[in-house]
């Protein structure tokens, strides 16, 4: 369980690495969303990988056998605002691409 | 610890929260009672921060924490209101008065909903120095990210939305990497909360430790990106001078913004205990890497614009290197800079857009690197109504002298003093008879050095732009545009005048932050409110 989530994380963060570091906006932002993923995920294994465990407390059952709440919150949050965020960036990017009539990042073709 | 005073400590947040909502319900064509209550807000959070201020540094025992939704603290949030916190607040304030007012002009009316993003800035900027808690500093953050991204497109233009794009860009894979530090803190340390976390960071076992300081170092990046330290700065002198002038002038505290969370949490973290100096020479080295860079950038900069965006680099790497070397004295010298140059470069920021209006195409000519910036042709906005100031070269030419003084640390103003504390204090460091360490003398010559690039750029500025102008058109410039530069500037000279008690609250300040132990007791044992009835419960959930 521990080795899937891992990779998974491991691998969207590769791609989203990669992404972000191509010269069209629209890569970018594909790049950005992937990276956002992969951190969710992150925030979501520090609790602990644990299948079936609820993250309520309840009298006379030990914590170990508990989700642990608090990055599940902390997940909620982040979407959020990396939602929110992304969705900024689109209309700057739809912005930047009326102005300049093309879609790299530095408003500019690339020289062939 | 009770009565009013104490639920002032949420007013920085909770006013112009209320204010950017109460704004919405404007129409845009409704101008003046938008600027005015915009105006009101930040005019209100000058008194309180003031307020604040008093009650901080007073004789009572007050001890500046705030229990939001009476929770206990480890388990709520919580604001903490320190000396430094306080000091921040009060900065912001001033500084968003000034630029609020510069906007009144006529930026203000270039686009949509600017009143409600300034006062949502404030929002995130204060709420950040407030925090004590490392979640709750990611979403103020993120407010401060969001509001600033519409703030730097205020006006549009191919440049803005460019430089806006990789702005943006740059912010939000720094947020990612805020938050991957924050959960790898929380998954080895078990909280949040700032005082919590220092206490336990003792405790924590050797190998969990690693991981800790590596979210840590991970969360230090995140800051160091707003802070601009080299390699990490290069999108900020072009998206600082694309920005329109007011919001060039706010952006300066946000720059600084970074400089608090570090020095904010290296003292309480890493101040003590088996991480103590943790990634202190990071900062040094970088530090003295972002001066040099920042000096070089000063002379290379044609443009007025970068110039200015080049001296938050270099104001930033002197700060940053002062914190790598954390020393007291020097510190306090250094947060004394902290105030004058964040006043210095808002304040020229603003006069920039003033100076350059009267420079028509001819003039920019003469800037022969100005090209290869890319700075298209842009759509100015119209003339706005009102007074217009006599004498206006005359003064646009003391202020940009003011602005010279202060950017290389002569005297009279308070850049010398803030300077001078900072270089007496490195010289004294060894004990007496022992000459100070090669690390320090490298660190004196920079911070003079990049003095002196300051001036020659403003000079050969200054040159080009009031004397050998070609055409001699004098810019028509509204009186409640030059006021609020010289109100920048006269601050900075009461700072220099009142530099004694300035420097007694610095020394206070650091004295405070060196010694986390009471901001731990503090937080620790913050006592709940009381219900209604009297009884006191230990969660006795949000009122």
């Amino acid at each position: 369980m521990e080795l899937v989530l891992s990779t998974a994380i491991g691998v969207m963060t590769g791609c989203g690495v990669w992404l972000i570091l191509r010269p069209r906006t629209y890569q970018v932002i594909v790049g950005l969303s992937l990276l956002s993923y992969a951190v969710n995920l992150f925030i979501f294994g520090v609790g602990g990988v644990k299948t079936n465990v609820p993250p309520i407390l309840v009298d006379g059952v030990p914590n170990s056998t508990l989700a642990d709440p608090v990055p599940q919150a902390l997940v909620l949050t982040a979407i959020v605002i990396g939602f929110a965020t992304t969705a900024l960036f689109l209309v700057v990017l739809l912005a930047s691409r009326g102005l300049t009539g093309t879609d790299h990042v530095d408003g500019r073709n690339e020289p062939k | 610890m009770t009565g009013w005073s104490h639920h002032l400590i949420i007013a920085p947040i909770l006013v112009p929260l209320v204010v950017a909502a109460l704004l919405l319900f404007f129409d845009e064509r409704q101008r003046v009672v938008k600027a005015m209550i915009s105006l009101a807000s930040t005019l209100t959070l000058v008194v309180v921060s003031l307020a604040l201020l008093r009650i901080e540094s007073g004789p009572n025992d007050f001890d500046g924490v705030y229990l939001l939704g009476n929770w206990a603290a480890p388990f709520g949030i919580v604001l903490v209101l320190d000396a430094l916190s306080a000091l921040m607040l009060l900065l912001t304030a001033l500084l968003s008065v000034a630029a609020l007012v510069f906007s009144l002009a006529r930026w203000h009316a270039v686009g949509a909903h600017f009143h409600t993003m300034f006062q949502l800035l404030l929002v995130g900027l204060n709420g950040a120095f407030l925090t004590g808690d490392l979640f709750n500093l990611f979403v103020f953050f993120e407010v401060m990210l969001a509001a600033s991204y519409g703030l730097l497109l205020h006006g549009s233009g191919p440049l803005r939305v460019k430089a806006g794009m990789h702005y943006i860009a740059v912010n939000l894979a720094a947020a990612l990497l805020f938050l991957i530090g924050v959960s790898l803190i929380y998954g080895t340390a078990g909280t949040l909360n700032m005082a919590d976390l220092a206490a336990r960071i003792p405790d924590i076992e050797p190998d969990r430790r690693m991981l800790m300081e590596a979210g840590a170092g991970v969360l230090g990046i995140a800051f160091l990106i707003k802070a601009g330290m080299w390699p990490l700065c290069f999108w900020l002198p072009t998206a600082y001078s694309a920005a329109s002038a007011p919001v060039a002038g706010i952006f300066a505290i946000m720059s600084k913004l970074g400089i608090y969370i570090i020095l904010r949490l290296t003292m309480l973290l890493f101040g003590e205990g088996p991480s103590a100096g943790f990634g202190a020479d990071v900062l040094l080295y970088g530090g003295i890497a972002t001066i040099i860079f920042g000096t070089i950038g000063v002379l290379a900069s044609q443009a007025l614009g970068r110039l200015a965006g080049f001296s938050v680099l270099v104001s930033s790497g002197t700060l940053l290197m002062v914190l790598g070397i954390n020393d007291g004295a020097i510190s306090s010298g250094a947060l004394l800079y902290l105030v004058s140059s964040t006043l210095t470069i808002s304040a020229f920021f603003m006069l920039i857009e003033l100076v350059e209006r009267g420079q028509d195409a001819g003039a920019i000519v003469l800037a022969v690197t100005m090209e290869a910036y890319g700075d298209a042709d842009e759509d100015e906005p119209e003339e706005g109504d009102g007074v217009t100031m006599p004498g206006t070269m005359a003064i646009l030419g003391i202020c940009f002298a003011a602005c010279g003084i202060l950017l290389s640390g002569l005297p009279p103003l308070s850049g010398f003093i803030a300077k001078f504390a900072m270089l007496s204090a490195m010289m004294g460091t060894g004990a007496i008879g022992v000459p100070p360490t090669a690390t320090v003398w490298v660190l004196v010559i920079l911070v003079i050095l990049s003095g002196i690039a300051a001036l020659i750029s403003m000079t050969r500025a200054g040159i080009r732009t009031f004397w050998s102008s070609l055409e001699g058109t004098v810019p028509r410039v509204l009186v409640i545009e030059i006021v609020p530069v010289m109100f920048l500037l006269f601050l900075t000279l009461a700072l220099a005048v009142q530099a004694g008690p300035a420097m007694q609250y610095m020394d206070t300040t650091i004295r405070t932050l060196s010694n986390p132990r009471n901001y731990i007791d503090a937080v620790r044992n913050a006592a709940v409110v009381p219900d209604y009835d009297g009884v006191s419960s230990s969660n006795a959930g949000s009122k």
